[in-house]
């Protein structure tokens, strides 16, 4: 049956556009999952409790249904897409950018849980030490808050990642299924189990899948023991 | 000067804490506020650093205010340029040795050609093998070693340091102790020390602020407070004892003693490094103090010192304290038994001898006041 363990055109470009949507949910999703961690674990607030439920409801959703949310909102006739057209010329329903907002709405919670244990797990203490040698808030954030969170935003960059890489419902429904656009791997795979012939190609990519998330988790092994050393590096 | 005005509820019901003080501490030397655990001594330096902000008061370091709440006037923590050493240290962990110290370090040239400069520091607080490794890798004591460097090397108006030997053993402690005592001689700034450590603040302070249930209870000379009976209670029992000032008159090398002048008197303590001329303070224990009413003959004990009975305290099991005055008016306390105190007839008026022995003054007890007098 795997007669041909070499990839087709479209098997790469579907591998290639995976992880250009992975790493970009990542990179845009990080920063405002950071913010939102440090909002939920240092402030006290009317309504954070809301924040709070309003940041986990991809996690109890269907995916789908996060995916016609996004469509109702962001496509061209919603509300906030019609904004985007009109204003600045942007369309995302149906692109790549739309997949990877897709899958960053999917992976912000994981990252933000992640991100705000780390963040929690720090001594106030040694902000407050910080301050009173002289920091601002913004530099005490930058030098002392994120190094000691790394762990934590390492974590939440994996989760997110992988999340992203896994990303079928939401993504399907809200930019649909086009090759070289927004057909990423588990699209194309779902895509050649429903066509006659195509069993070869779903095992390859399947087995690519796994390859692709054990990369990855080897990766951030190494990164998340590295950071550990360099905390407790020995003489 | 230095003067922290707060008035606050500090945590919540049930178990809130009302903290109402007023206190000056001079703009040179070490002041001590001693007072036992949750007796708000370190909110009291929380609220000159800016860590806690009370409802009502004023922070006030010489000419500079730092808090007014009727003024509306409250600098931020960085800001205020107090270099603030905690129990735990609070090193960060992710930081080398030498990057913590030199976290705080000023950005301005002024400030940052001040004394101490880094080297300074390391040479006397003995960091130079430290300075690579990681505070995870550390000791106690050379983690509080970093923290007063670090505290020191922001060139700050004052120093804030919150127990900063609480957290470390007997060892540590006496190893760090002589360094403390020392400070000043690289940053002559006022120290503000909050201890329940009556050893420690007899040695490196000369001012006593004695804090009780939130409330400053009484201030002054080291010396003064811990002879004041009716303090007793707050300096403790254990304590007892008294501070002698005197200045070291002549060294006897060939035994390691030195013979220091106390008004018209002399006392002989341990050498420990002193040289005739310098000023010492000596802080004996009322248990160390044995009275006579003629001076023995034939006896190991080299001190003996004329002095008249004060008062007597009242008693409380087998033993009472007795206040002595030395001819130069300085106190002295002796702890005895009842027993002997009936049959000496210790009564106020009363001449008897006090005798002392000398190994009964160890190195916690002698120390140089503080260089902001000398």
């Amino acid at each position: 049956m795997i007669a041909d363990a070499s990839l087709s055109v479209e098997e790469w470009t579907a591998i290639g556009l995976s992880l250009k949507v992975g790493f970009w949910s990542v990179v845009t999703g990080l920063p405002l999952a950071v913010t939102i961690a440090w909002v939920l674990a240092r402030l006290r607030f009317p309504g954070k409790a809301v924040l709070d439920g309003l940041v986990h409801v991809p996690l109890v959703v269907p995916p789908v249904v996060v995916g016609y949310l996004l469509l109702v909102l962001l496509g061209r006739q919603g509300p906030i897409g019609a904004w985007l057209y009109e204003v600045l010329g942007v369309t995302v329903a149906f692109t790549w950018q739309g997949a990877v907002i897709a899958s960053t709405v999917m992976a912000f919670p994981l990252m933000v849980r992640a991100i705000r244990l780390s963040l929690e797990a720090i001594d106030p203490g040694l902000e407050a030490a910080a301050r009173t040698l002289g920091a601002s808030r913004a530099r005490v954030f930058a030098t002392i808050t994120l190094p000691l969170a790394a762990p934590g935003l390492l974590v939440g960059a994996m989760l997110g990642f992988a999340r992203s890489l896994g990303e079928f419902g939401a993504t399907i429904t809200f930019v649909s299924n086009i090759p070289g656009e927004t057909r990423t791997l588990p699209l194309a795979l779902y895509t050649y189990t429903q066509v006659p012939g195509g069993d070869a190609a779903a095992i390859r990519l399947m087995i690519l899948s796994l390859i692709i998330a054990f990369t990855a988790l080897a990766v951030s092994e190494i990164l998340a023991r590295r950071l550990k050393a360099r905390m407790e590096a020995t003489v | 000067m230095i003067r922290v005005q707060a008035r606050t509820i500090l945590g919540h019901e049930p178990g809130a804490f009302r903290l109402d003080v007023d206190l000056e501490a001079p703009a040179d030397g070490v002041t001590a506020l001693f007072g036992r655990s949750g007796s708000g001594k370190t909110s009291i330096l929380k609220a000159m650093a800016g860590l806690l902000r009370p409802r009502q008061g004023r922070v006030i370091l010489r000419d500079d205010v730092l808090l007014d709440t009727e003024a509306g006037v409250d600098v931020p923590v960085d800001r205020r340029r107090l270099g603030m050493v905690f129990q735990d240290g609070r090193l960060f962990p992710h930081l080398s040795v030498r990057r913590n110290l030199l976290y705080g370090a000023p950005g301005s040239p002024e400030l940052a050609a001040e004394p101490p400069s880094l080297d300074a520091v390391v040479e006397r607080l003995g960091l130079g093998p430290l300075l690579d490794r990681r505070p995870t890798t550390l000791s106690g004591g050379e983690r509080q070693r970093v923290a007063i460097g670090r505290a020191l090397l922001m060139k700050p108006r004052a120093l804030l340091m919150d127990e900063p030997l609480a957290a470390l053993d007997a060892e540590r402690k006496a190893e760090i102790l002589p360094m403390l005592a020392d400070l000043q001689a690289l940053r002559r700034v006022p120290i503000l020390y909050v201890s329940h450590q009556m050893d420690e603040v007899v040695r490196l302070a000369d001012t006593l602020a004695l804090v009780d249930n939130g409330r400053i209870v009484a201030s002054g000379p080291v010396e003064d407070l811990t002879s004041r009976l009716d303090l007793r209670p707050l300096t403790g029992r254990h304590e007892a004892g008294a501070v002698l000032r005197g200045v070291v008159s002549r060294i006897e090398p060939e035994w390691d003693l030195a013979t220091v002048a106390v008004g018209q008197d002399t006392l002989t303590v341990p050498a420990r490094a002193m040289r005739p001329g310098i000023e010492v303070r000596i802080r004996i224990r009322a248990r160390d103090v044995t009275l006579a009413l003629d001076r023995p003959t034939g006896m190991s004990v080299l001190n003996a010192l004329p002095t008249t009975v004060v008062e007597t305290s009242e008693a409380d099991g087998p033993h009472i304290d007795v206040r002595l005055r030395l001819g130069d008016g300085q106190w002295l306390w002796a702890r005895i038994t009842r027993k002997s105190a009936a049959a000496l007839g210790v009564a106020p008026g009363r001449p008897m001898i006090a005798l002392i022995k000398t190994v009964a003054i160890d190195r916690h007890s002698l120390a140089p006041p503080p260089a902001g007098e000398a």
